[in-house]
């Protein structure tokens, strides 16, 4: 199969690539700037990307959700932190961070040939596929057959609220003290 | 293989799952700010998600459990970034300096 550049199946690819590009320029940029306001840009860069994927792995709705929830939550949340805790851009000189950063280049060089190699090597197998892609399916599941699981992530969501309100409120009254 | 069809294939989505579990641990161990550790632990959480939609969408029997795991991931990974904020903003608070070479000491 060849598909050419301006059939269907190309255009699809060329939006993969492009996806692809985003993921890969957008997590350098989350791991290599110096101001934390640019990483969190590069964050959503990536995750923008992410999302594209999961749009290729036939899920619309996951992809919609990771928009949702990652770049529109999470991200926004962070530049919050960012905002109020004003953090000084990052120094990239000096003797611990040069071996950090020489440790950090080993050891993700070595996950990543590694997990490169398993995904290469191992015989992933296809299994007859019972169910469907469909967000019907998702939604029936995750009220049947995942349904306390689901219970159990909404009580660690109250508890993350709580804890967090909580913790925030603390350090508030020990520094008036 | 031609490079515009990299889509249908499981291996290209495993080597980007990779790329970004890899990139976040990098991230983790080269940044010296909580908030830029955070930032490469969303990098790592969305790693695996990556790789739960690819087996989901190529060998799985059920394609309905990968996605509602992959839900559950952002649950998770939402509560983490509220959760590791606010502890960042109580340390903050104390030691008016989120870098780590500054928070280094115990204190009962």
């Amino acid at each position: 199969m060849n598909p050419s550049l301006f059939s269907a199946e190309g255009l699809s690819g060329v939006v993969f690539l492009g996806f692809v590009g985003l993921i890969a320029s957008g997590a350098l940029i989350a791991t290599h700037t110096q101001r934390l306001i640019r990483a969190i840009s590069g964050l959503a860069l990536c995750l923008l990307g992410v999302a594209g994927m999961y749009y290729f792995l036939l899920s619309p709705f996951l992809a919609l959700m990771e928009l949702l929830i990652y770049v529109g939550a999470v991200c926004v949340l962070i530049v919050f932190g960012i905002m109020l805790a004003e953090p000084k851009p990052e120094q990239t000189v000096g003797k611990l961070n040069m071996v950090a950063g020489v440790v950090g280049v080993i050891l993700g060089g070595v996950l990543f040939w590694g997990l490169v190699r398993l995904a290469q090597v191992a015989p992933w197998q296809a299994s007859a596929v019972t169910g469907d892609f469909s967000l019907e399916a998702v939604g029936t599941q995750l009220l049947t057959s995942y349904s306390m699981v689901f219970e159990l992530i909404s009580i660690v969501l109250l508890v993350a609220i709580i804890g967090s309100v909580a913790l925030a409120r603390m350090g508030r009254e020990r520094s008036k003290a | 293989m031609n490079i515009l069809t990299l889509g249908n294939f499981l291996g290209s989505y495993l080597i980007i799952g990779a790329f970004l579990f890899s990139m976040g641990i990098y991230g983790l161990l080269r940044r010296r700010s909580l908030i830029g550790m955070l930032i490469a632990a969303e990098l790592v959480l969305s790693g695996a998600s990556v790789n739960f939609m690819a087996f989901n969408r190529f060998i799985a029997p059920n394609p309905a459990v990968g996605q509602i795991f992959t839900l559950f991931i952002m649950g998770i990974a939402a509560a983490e970034a509220a959760i590791a904020l606010s502890i960042i903003l109580a340390v903050y608070r104390n030691y008016r300096s989120i870098d780590t070479a500054d928070i280094a000491d115990l204190e009962g």
